[in-house]
């Protein structure tokens, strides 16, 4: 079964599409799209790192991700700039970075389009394995954390005065964001990874009416996402993570549309 | 005055300083259980600072804080803003840090006025509606140190009175601690045990009756309020004539 392409396309896909969810709806509700696009974009530096120092790609790409989650918190605490233009620095001067190691590596050839927008076609049994294994460990911790995170994310002075540790919580929440984009590089790509955690998560809110069923409902849209821009993909000869990404847009555009429609009746 | 031991929360010559300006200073306070303790000032005069030191939520920049171990705490802040993307229904909401069964949040939620709403959207709620919510939600943790911001802002003239009533009564019922913010100072007098007047550092402090009469308080808030309150707390045994004498 893992031996046609298609099939393997379909199988990692699906594994990012279940654990990007949840983890796409904390991103909504922190209001940190931004964030997100952030550390997917640092993810190029990261594939410049590995094939400078000759480590696996996915590894580099998670620790270049979590310095830059600190980076951004550390410059937080001592700058007057706001959240945003601090992240616009950091986001477009590590794919800067990125570009300009790889342009100095003129022994490897690598496919600088399949980094930016994902090459889910090209996907092998090993990612598929450091997708699922990676995935279900996230998933795993999110459930040990997800009452606490939650509370977190409603309001970080009530759950820091009634005994919760929101610096914990945040830095869990860091750590996996940066796992997630990690191992969903290769699916869409950095420039397309936070398109992948938040639409489906924003297509979900109107039709949930707690946390859990938001999560669960963005991950089902996520699947369905992939099912169709994969096939979409096949059908139309066009490329895989561009279609994904298009398909959920297709799909959130239905369920405001949707929306619309009630609110009107 | 200063009673150190049994104290649910202390602060020693507290301060919290921000770009080299200080933004309180020098608070030395405690809360005991089953005191109510009234932090009152104008704007910008460190009340919600000095109460976030109180919570553990600000570290201070000079002076010490001292909490009972394992302190179970109850907190409603000035403000709340939950985004829109957020499903939480007032349910889940009472619930948020502390499993809290059904029939608590029911109770809790009666105790406010606003049963009616625990299966509402959070962000459907108006911020009256939502300021009891934060307060039965507090209340249903029965903390042993409650702590209110502001609790009645935008809560209309009826509820108001109700939220101040329950407060009282949460006190004796639970025998906590409560520290309260509060603008309303006619309400906060006739609760109240000690006052603490607040301008950036303590202006005054101890009962109602002491600290209105005092002439920082009347610096503080001027000649005419502090008149009205000394009015309202010394009724029994005097009385004011108009032309401002004083009849025994």
């Amino acid at each position: 079964m893992l031996d046609d392409f298609f099939m393997r396309s379909i199988i990692g896909g699906v594994g990012v599409a279940t654990v990007v969810g949840p983890l796409g709806c904390f991103v909504v509700w922190r209001r940190l799209a931004y964030f997100g696009d952030t550390l997917s974009h640092s993810a190029l530096l990261g594939v410049a790192l590995a094939l400078l120092l000759q480590i696996n790609i996915t590894l580099s790409v998670f620790i270049t991700s979590v310095f830059v989650a600190f980076a951004l918190l550390f410059l937080q605490k001592g700058q007057k700039l706001s959240s945003d233009t601090l992240l616009g620095i950091l986001a477009h001067s590590t794919i800067a970075l990125g570009l300009i190691a790889l342009s100095f590596m003129t022994w490897v050839r690598v496919d600088l389009m399949g980094f930016l927008f994902g090459d889910i076609l090209s996907i092998t049994k090993q990612d598929i394995l450091i997708i699922w294994v990676g995935g279900l460990l996230v998933l795993f911790c999110l459930i040990l954390v997800w009452k606490k995170l939650f509370a977190t994310t409603v309001s970080p002075e009530i759950a820091e005065a009634e005994g919760l540790n929101p610096q914990r919580s945040n830095f869990f929440f860091m750590i996996m964001l940066a796992l997630v984009i990690a191992i969903s590089m290769k699916i869409v790509g950095v420039m397309l990874l936070t398109a992948l955690l938040i639409i489906p998560a924003a297509s979900a809110r109107h039709f949930s009416t707690s946390p859990e069923q938001m999560a669960i409902i963005s991950i089902l849209f996520g699947i369905s996402s992939v099912l169709f821009g994969l096939f979409g993909s096949l059908e139309f000869d066009i490329p895989a993570g561009p279609s994904i990404i298009v398909a959920s847009l297709i799909l959130f555009l239905t369920t405001i549309s949707k929306n619309l429609i009630f609110k009107n009746s | 005055m200063l009673r150190k031991e049994n104290a649910l929360i202390t602060l020693t010559n507290a301060g919290v300083r921000r770009d080299r300006k200080w933004l309180v200073r020098g608070i030395t306070m405690s809360v005991h259980s089953g005191e109510i303790v009234t932090l009152i000032g104008p704007n910008g005069s460190g009340k919600t600072t000095t109460a976030k030191m109180a919570l553990g939520l600000l570290g201070v920049n000079e002076g010490t804080t001292g909490r009972k171990k394992n302190l179970r705490i109850g907190y409603v802040p000035q403000k709340l803003q939950i985004d829109w993307t957020v499903p939480i229904k007032v349910k889940r909401f009472i619930s948020l840090t502390n499993k809290i069964s059904d029939k608590e949040i029911e109770f809790a939620l009666s105790l406010t006025n606003t049963s009616h709403l625990s299966n509402k959207e959070v962000r459907m709620l108006s911020g009256g509606e939502l300021q009891r919510v934060m307060v039965a939600r507090a209340i249903a943790l029965s903390p042993e140190f409650l702590v209110l911001d502001e609790p009645v802002q935008g809560v209309d003239y009826k509820g108001e009175d109700a939220i101040y009533n329950l407060i009282e009564e949460t006190r004796t019922k639970l025998n906590c601690g409560i520290l309260l913010i509060s603008h309303d100072l006619h309400m906060v007098m006739s609760t109240t045990d000690k006052v603490i007047c607040l301008n950036g550092h303590i202006c005054c402090s101890g009962t109602p009756g002491v600290v209105t009469t005092s002439p920082e308080f009347k610096d503080l808030f001027g000649e005419r309020m502090a008149t009205n309150l000394a009015i309202y707390q010394h009724n029994h045994d005097h009385e004011h004539l108009i032309d401002g004498s004083i009849k025994k």
